[in-house]
């Protein structure tokens, strides 16, 4: 075992040259994680709230808005972080069931269907608080 | 039963005994969510307002309870067993098993939360 240290490891993200299909995969972990712990936590607080009455719904309220009713800075952050997450999440993952049919895995194609999904996302994103900022 | 064939192995008899169960819940959970997030999605932006009256009046609605219930057990079902992935691929030994353990705590009590909360709304008086 005098040897292990000049053995090769095994090739890491850093190896090699960065591509859209490394990002969308990297982006759908970070996505996953995020609305599993902070999105799952702000849901559950949204649900519980609107359950227990008029006061703790508006301690809720007033944590990511204004007193006009108006979004602060973090009901903006939050909002845009979690819906820019649900969409990159969303459409990675269904690119995802099409590569699990074994469909897509040209090199074209794999980098085609990765930039889809980031473009779709932010479009989403933009469509869905420009709808809501309308009305 | 099955343990001779790859085939059969697959089906569950391997020596993790689980087979592609986990594989296939999280393709599954994945197509039910795609449809109820794609719901709760259009109906935020189809609602006029986010008071406290109109929220609790639209929740009462069995349309809107159910879907929310069946949101819950999808989604909470999928973010169960991706984490469950994560914290394989990152942790191990002892904290696995004690991340592994918190990861059921987390989820189980947030699910019950949210489905308790759903069916007082629900069930509560108008």
């Amino acid at each position: 075992m005098a040897s292990r240290s000049t053995r090769p490891i095994s090739p890491h993200l850093q190896v090699y040259k960065w591509g859209p299909h490394m990002l969308v995969s990297v982006l759908h972990r970070i996505t996953g994680s995020g609305m599993a712990t902070v999105g799952s936590v702000l849901l559950v607080w949204w649900l519980a709230a609107l359950a227990g009455g008029a006061e703790s719904y508006a301690t809720f309220r007033d944590v990511f808005t204004y007193a006009n009713g108006r979004l602060n800075i973090i009901g903006y952050v939050i909002g845009i972080g979690l819906t820019l997450a649900l969409f990159q999440h969303m459409a990675s993952g269904v690119r995802h069931l099409f590569l699990d049919t074994g469909a897509g895995y040209e090199l074209k194609r794999n980098k085609m269907g990765a930039m889809a999904s980031l473009i779709i996302s932010v479009v989403a994103t933009a469509a869905f608080w420009l709808i809501l900022g309308i009305k | 039963m099955g343990t001779g064939t790859p085939l059969g192995r697959v089906r569950g008899l391997g020596s993790a005994k689980e087979g592609t169960h986990h594989w296939w819940r999280q393709r599954v959970t994945a197509g039910s969510n795609l449809f109820l997030m794609l719901w709760l999605v259009v109906s935020i932006l189809s609602r006029g307002s986010f008071d406290y009256a109109s929220m609790r009046l639209w929740m009462q609605s069995a349309w809107v309870a159910v879907p929310m219930a069946l949101l819950v057990i999808s989604v909470f079902t999928h973010f169960r067993l991706g984490l469950q992935v994560v914290i394989e691929d990152y942790q191990h030994n002892e904290t696995r098993v004690v991340f592994l353990i918190l990861l059921n705590f987390f989820t189980v009590g947030l699910g019950a939360t949210a489905l308790f909360a759903i069916a007082k709304i629900a069930f509560g008086a108008k």
